[in-house]
């Protein structure tokens, strides 16, 4: 492997915590919207408000982390894919100050009228945050973003592929955030919430996995190169997805009080490192392969040194973090 | 894919000055929250500190009350910097495409910090009920570390764009290698990251200890206005006089490092020794006009020395010298002119503690503090429209000009004003949510709020 390739695992690493973390606490914005009425949604938005307070902003870091190791890593890759993107990726920016700064101003202000403003901006841009940066990673994929930048600003992204997959991040953010409010509800000891959300994950399950089978289709009429990659060297990961989605539906269905989260994690986790290993070689597909784009070495190693530090001292913490949070340490009504 | 016609000359011209308004506008807005990030944790802890080491319940209760106040900020601020980031490619990916495996590094360790600084300021935030007093006092402690460090790596990769060092360019202009400790430690490091870090504890040292001041003025005299006032006016005032120090430093190391900027700043025309230093005025290629002069100044300040020769501005090639020197130099004026202030204000309070261990009486020194806030955020933007606006036509000084950097991309300008109605009302909320939790605190006396989010307001305030 070289230094290039561990970069971009490194790069990998960062999307797949921020899928999984970010893309979870979008989820709940998602599940915040629909809920209903201030009496009916009470209930189900103390419950996503608990979770997400004390973790939104840790969560929210790995996608600067991406952001960082994509510009100091892989230069040319970061201003191709913001000269020619720059539409959804201004929309996506736009969203998440409205999602961040709605989601503070909610908890500190009393007002009914206020409240509900803040909350819906809140929970509106938790949805169009991801879709955007779903159209994003759908264009990369899909090969439209050119080595040299300045793709056309529309139409490489206005496409079946890059929509589905916007679609696709926006339902399994919101089948992750409903497994892990099962799980904040089971600990609470509120079945009514357990079932409330039990229903939901079920529901997003199918959603996102029909949207991941159209992408499929899409998939192969507009990146075919990284179709037939997903479908060779990928497809044991494919497999995995497919298997941990099954299982997670069939424990729904029977209502079982088994663990959901590793599952749910588990068919997200294989879903990207397997877009991964169909886009290997190329960052850009097919126009910009990793060692193309690759910083020079002792640049690789500052970010290796990056990584490992991130790995002792973050994740650590983060699990302290997680830890309090899930023991309820963390008053989160302030 | 046809490749985009480029854009005619008129266009991308426009597209830099949008582009440069948009970039001041963001970075001004997110620099104040930065600073809080950077030293309220700082001011939390002393206040946390003395309320666990004494027993005192005012302190407590205000390090409760600044720590809901830095949730908001924090949010905020943790938004606004990911703008930035955003920015550096849909503002300038030229220049990330050149430089950024150089200048990265130091965002890449500054990532770090903003990880850590995020998880131990959650813990410590919502920590308060649950967590035993000197368990969550330590909590906090690693906030206060990051924020140092955060400063540090992003002004670091600043002052690399003023002195750029530790790469190499092959013949196309590509970053080949690159030494990540030159890079950090480059020449300007060692002024602009104490002057920014320094600059952070005056901020939040005023702007905290003015909230009280006006509160004062109101006939707020509890011991809990008091000790607001005292424990962050002490820290803004332990930093202004350093500060003084070194920004003079700073300034010297300009002349030397950036004569362009240096003469921008002090409107130097003509090269020579005995340089005058102007206050004020409006810079002119014949000289200042409307300025108080003091000859031979200017030269003694750069090398203690009325000899001293400065660099004009005349001696520059006109495509190099920074543009709006008026604008430079008056900002540059104003920045030193409130530090000064500042410091004077730091003299009266000191004198009047050590004679009689109490504030001044007069109700001038409370309404003095009251501005002291707002001066100092004002003085805060002087200092980085010097930095900025100084270094151009430069963005890598000597290396890539700013309009070498800057996007292609259509709609910069109506991104700009998109900006600044979202910006608009998020710092108009902010304030609004910041002023009505304090209405809360002092209605209700404790610091509690709502649970549910759209509980009614009744639940609030008991």
């Amino acid at each position: 492997m070289s230094k290039a390739d561990a970069a971009a695992a490194i790069l990998w690493v960062g999307a797949t915590f921020y899928a999984l973390f970010g893309g979870a606490d979008f989820g709940g914005g998602l599940w915040d919207l629909v809920a209903g009425g201030p009496e009916r949604g009470e209930r189900p938005r103390t419950l996503i408000q608990r979770s997400l307070t004390p973790v939104w902003e840790a969560n929210h870091v790995w996608l600067i982390f991406v952001l960082v190791v994509l510009w100091t890593a892989f230069p040319p890759a970061f201003s191709a894919i913001f000269t020619t993107l720059y539409v959804p990726i201004a929309l996506a920016a736009l969203g998440i100050v409205l999602r961040g700064a709605g989601f503070a101003f909610r908890k500190s202000i009393v007002g009914l009228q206020g409240r509900r403003a803040m909350g819906a901006t809140f929970a509106i841009s938790s949805v169009l945050t991801p879709f955007f940066m779903g159209t994003v990673v759908g264009a990369i994929a899909s090969g439209e973003v050119p080595a040299g930048g300045n793709g056309d600003a529309f139409s490489t992204w206005l496409q079946p592929l890059p929509l589905l997959i916007g679609a696709m991040f926006v339902a399994s953010g919101a089948y992750l955030s409903a497994v892990f409010l099962v799980g904040d509800a089971r600990r609470a000891g509120d079945e009514e919430m357990e079932r409330y959300f039990e229903r939901r994950a079920l529901g997003a399950a199918v959603v996102a996995g029909a949207f991941a089978v159209a992408g499929l289709f899409a998939l192969h009429s507009e990146a075919r190169y990284v179709f037939d990659r997903l479908t060779s060297q990928g497809l044991p990961l494919v497999i995995l997805s497919l298997l941990c989605g099954a299982v997670l539906l069939a424990v729904l269905l029977r209502g079982g009080r088994r663990p959901l989260r590793p599952l749910a994690a588990g068919a997200v986790v294989a879903v990207i490192w397997g877009w991964g290993v169909a886009q290997f070689p190329y960052l850009l597909p097919t126009s910009l392969r990793i060692d193309q784009a690759a910083a020079p070495d002792p640049t690789m190693t500052i970010i290796f040194i990056v990584f490992a530090i991130a790995a002792v001292l973050v994740l650590p913490s983060l699990g302290l973090l997680y830890t309090l949070a899930q023991k309820d340490l963390l008053e989160s009504e302030h | 894919m046809p490749p985009l016609d480029p854009l005619p000359l008129a266009a991308s011209a426009s597209n830099l000055l949008a582009a440069r308004e948009q970039m001041a506008f963001t970075l001004g807005f997110h620099i104040v929250l930065s600073c809080l990030g950077v030293a309220l944790p700082a001011t939390i802890l002393v206040a946390n500190y003395i309320g666990l080491k004494k027993g005192d319940e005012a302190a407590i209760e205000l390090a409760k009350r600044w720590s809901k106040a830095m949730a908001v900020t924090f949010a905020v601020g943790a938004v606004t910097g990911t703008v930035l980031s955003f920015e550096f490619g849909l503002l300038w990916p030229h220049f990330m495409d050149r430089f950024g495996a150089a200048f990265g590094v130091a965002f890449a360790i500054e990532g770090i910090f903003f990880f850590l600084e995020a998880i131990f300021l959650a813990i410590y935030i919502y920590g308060w009920k649950r967590l035993s007093g000197w368990a969550h006092f330590w909590s906090g402690v690693p906030m206060f570390v990051t924020g140092i460090g955060g400063a540090f790596s992003v002004v670091a990769a600043n002052a690399w764009m003023n002195q750029p060092q530790g790469f190499t360019l092959n013949a196309a202009g590509k970053v080949v290698d690159v030494e990540p400790l030159k890079v950090l430690w480059n020449p300007a490091t060692g002024y602009e990251v104490p002057h920014m870090i320094l600059a952070a504890y005056m901020v939040v040292g005023f702007l905290v200890a003015s909230v009280y001041a006006v509160g004062m003025l109101k006939g707020r005299r509890d011991r809990l206005h008091r000790l607001g006032l005292l424990i962050p006016l002490t820290i803004g005032l332990i930093a202004t006089p350093i500060q003084l120090f070194v920004g003079d430093t700073a300034a010297r190391a300009v002349a030397d490092h950036q004569p362009a900027k240096f003469a921008g700043m002090e409107c130097i025309q003509e090269t020579g020794g005995h340089q005058t230093e102007y206050v004020g005025g409006v810079c002119t290629s014949d000289g200042v006009k409307a300025a108080i002069p003091i000859p031979d100044l200017d030269s003694f300040l750069v090398g203690f020395s009325a000899d001293t020769k400065v660099t004009g501005l005349k001696s520059i090639p006109a495509d190099e010298r920074p543009p709006a020197n008026t604008f430079l130099h008056l900002s540059f004026d104003l920045m030193v002119g409130i530090g000064t202030a500042l410091l004077g204000l730091g003299a009266w309070f000191a004198w009047v503690w050590w004679k009689r261990r109490d504030i001044p009486k007069t109700p001038w020194f409370l309404r003095a503090v009251a501005v002291s806030g707002i001066a100092a955020i004002v003085a805060l933007w002087c200092g980085w429209i010097v930095t900025e606006v100084g270094r151009q036509p430069w963005i890598v000084q000597g290396y890539m000009r700013t309009s070498e950097a800057v996007t292609d991309a259509k709609g910069i300008w109506f991104s700009f004003g998109l900006v600044l109605l979202v910006y608009a009302a998020l710092g108009t909320t902010a304030i609004l949510v910041l002023r009505s939790m304090s209405r809360r605190w002092r209605e209700g006396g404790e610091s509690e709020e709502a649970g549910a989010p759209y509980s009614p307001p009744a639940e609030a305030a008991p």
